[in-house]
């Protein structure tokens, strides 16, 4: 009777694992089988990269990955200088005004950069920065769930740390650098990759604010390049979507207890 | 002494305000002078060559309540997040329940279960595409072999919105999956020794012991999905854009639409007012709660 249900359960976990993965899998199997071969299912057909070939000469898909790097890149470092000053000052200052202050930060965890689409390209533009990388990344940098991560880390380092590095001589900046920065290292490690992987994946926003394929990130290429209008069959759209979600996700299989463990980290706020 | 007192607590507010003033800024420039001024240009009327702008109060929001798309779109996402909140929290469910047993191949199902989540929606879209459409697509070979008719599952109204919600759901569920994961090996071993020697069946454990022990983390999760369902949209951009005859559009996709494809600023700028409205109870709510729950602790 045990092992029944140890059976059922391992069945249906499979099956619905499988579930799961069918539409990657079917695309898969789409790009590296002809057009007709694919959507009629020929399980013995020949297998090809045409489809790979064929997408990769549709869209300077180059570019389009070497823009999504500099902006997650952009956006980390920017998330890590901004979110560590002020996780830092709300952890261990004290002064008047800094709950008030706190509460607005944590204000911005539901007015979603999302839903200010619009407000916020007239800033860009003000600005100056449509169309570049540093306009998609800005309205992110300044991220409230960042500093409120950055607060939680520094403020589980002891006290004595604090105390015995001041005694050293050292100021409080040479603190942050020295005694928090390092201790908080898997927060930023966590942070890091849950930044990573919403901004590599991120498209309305970007969709606004870049205009041109000097800007444009891999998500805003790749759905350009699969509009109806452009004429192009599922196989060689199913070959353009790998390609652009390989980098994260042989990243992801690689490091998946690591990517798990993020966002748990980072969602049990 | 007192001075030195005060040099220092001078010495602690200076640093304060330095190390916060570059997150404050850009916190400034990109979500709270944008909702002010959102609301400021909600009572003012679309600018047009002959027409410069005028206050005109809370017409926008009357307009907005009288023109009928706007109430199918929030219809479409009363029954977006109506459905997709309640499924994916079961389906995360019963994942965490099997990927925290003792299965088979346990590695492969926890990846299998998380992976859509690293995709980008986007990309995500352009797999189901093959999925869906007409002839083509693999629910109509499916179909076809038990003698069942093509259906244009994106391009008529009865089920575009249905094909969104169930993108959704798959895309969802293995992310919330994990909070569950997270919560189950926090409940201890000995309740379900004690469960065994009493001889509780095991759907009696399930549904007196580890149901009620993760009421918090499905709060917690269903605020996040109540968050999610306003800003989940990017497969409408792939799918169907809100199509056929807005059956599908949801509201934050009518933002970006009245904003950049009509330029009818206002009612975007209404509209947002509203979601934003409406988030501010879900976070005020979700504090109310956290507060409650840290008080327990």
């Amino acid at each position: 009777m045990k092992s029944l249900t140890t059976f059922m359960d391992s069945f249906g976990a499979i099956l619905l694992a499988i579930i799961w993965i069918a539409p990657l899998l079917f695309a898969f199997w789409a790009a590296t089988h002809s057009t007709s071969d694919a959507v009629n299912l020929n399980l013995f057909s020949p297998w090809t990269l045409d489809n790979f070939r064929v997408a990769w000469a549709g869209a300077p898909w180059l570019k389009y990955f070497l823009n999504t790097f500099m902006l997650v890149t952009v956006i980390l470092i920017g998330q890590f200088v901004l979110t560590t000053l002020a996780g830092f000052a709300f952890a261990q200052l004290d002064f008047p005004g800094k709950d008030y202050v706190f509460i607005l930060v944590l204000m911005q965890l539901f007015i979603l950069p999302e839903v200010l689409i619009v407000e916020n390209y007239a800033m860009i533009s003000r600005l100056g920065l449509f169309d570049t990388i540093l306009g998609v990344g800005m309205p992110y940098m300044a991220s409230a769930f960042g500093i409120f991560l950055m607060r939680q880390a520094f403020k589980g380092v002891p006290i004595e740390l604090h105390e015995a590095a001041r005694i050293e001589g050292c100021g409080l900046l040479g603190i942050l650098w020295r005694v928090y920065v390092p201790l908080a290292k898997p927060t930023y490690l966590a942070y890091a990759l849950v930044s990573v992987s919403t901004h590599w994946n991120n498209f309305l926003w970007p969709l606004i604010v870049t205009n041109s394929p000097d800007t444009r990130p891999l998500t805003v290429g790749l759905s350009i390049f699969g509009a109806p209008e452009n004429g192009v069959d599922i196989s060689i759209i199913s070959a353009a979507t790998l390609m652009s979600v390989a980098p994260l996700l042989i990243a992801f299989l690689i490091f998946q207890r690591q990517f798990v463990q993020a966002f748990l980290r980072a969602g049990i706020k | 002494m007192s001075a030195h007192a005060n040099l220092e607590r001078r010495r602690q507010a200076i640093y304060g305000w330095l190390l916060l003033s570059p997150a404050a800024v850009l916190l400034t420039l990109f979500a709270f002078y944008p909702s002010v001024a959102t609301l400021w240009s909600s009572l003012f009327s679309r600018g047009t060559r002959r027409n410069p702008t005028e206050f005109v109060g809370t017409e926008n929001y009357a307009e907005l309540f009288a023109d009928p798309t706007f109430w199918i779109v929030v219809k479409n996402n009363l029954l977006y997040a109506g459905v997709t909140i309640p499924v994916s929290i079961f389906i995360a469910l019963s994942m965490a329940l099997w990927a925290n047993g003792k299965i088979r191949a346990r590695g492969f199902v926890r990846t299998a279960y998380f992976t859509p989540t690293v995709l980008p929606m986007i990309a995500a879209a352009n797999l189901w595409l093959f999925f869906y459409t007409p002839g083509l697509g693999v629910l109509d070979q499916i179909g076809s072999l038990f003698g069942l008719p093509s259906v244009n599952w994106l391009g008529q109204p009865e089920t575009a919105l249905w094909a969104i919600i169930i993108v959704t759901i798959w895309k969802e569920a293995g992310f919330f999956m994990i909070f569950y994961l997270a919560a189950l090996q926090t409940i201890p071993e000995d309740l379900k020794e004690a469960a065994d020697i009493e001889g509780t069946s095991r759907w009696t454990y399930t549904r007196r012991i580890v149901l009620p022990l993760l009421m918090p983390t499905t709060l917690f999760i269903a605020v996040n999905a109540m968050i999610n369902s306003v800003k989940l949209i990017d497969h409408l951009f792939i799918l169907t854009k809100g199509g056929p005859s807005d059956a599908s559009k949801l509201i934050l996709y009518y933002i970006w639409e009245m904003a950049f494809a009509f330029f009818d600023a206002p009612s975007a700028a209404a509209m947002t007012i509203m979601v934003i409205a409406v988030l501010g109870i879900v976070a005020a709510i979700q504090f109310f709660y956290l507060d409650k729950r840290t008080h327990y602790q």
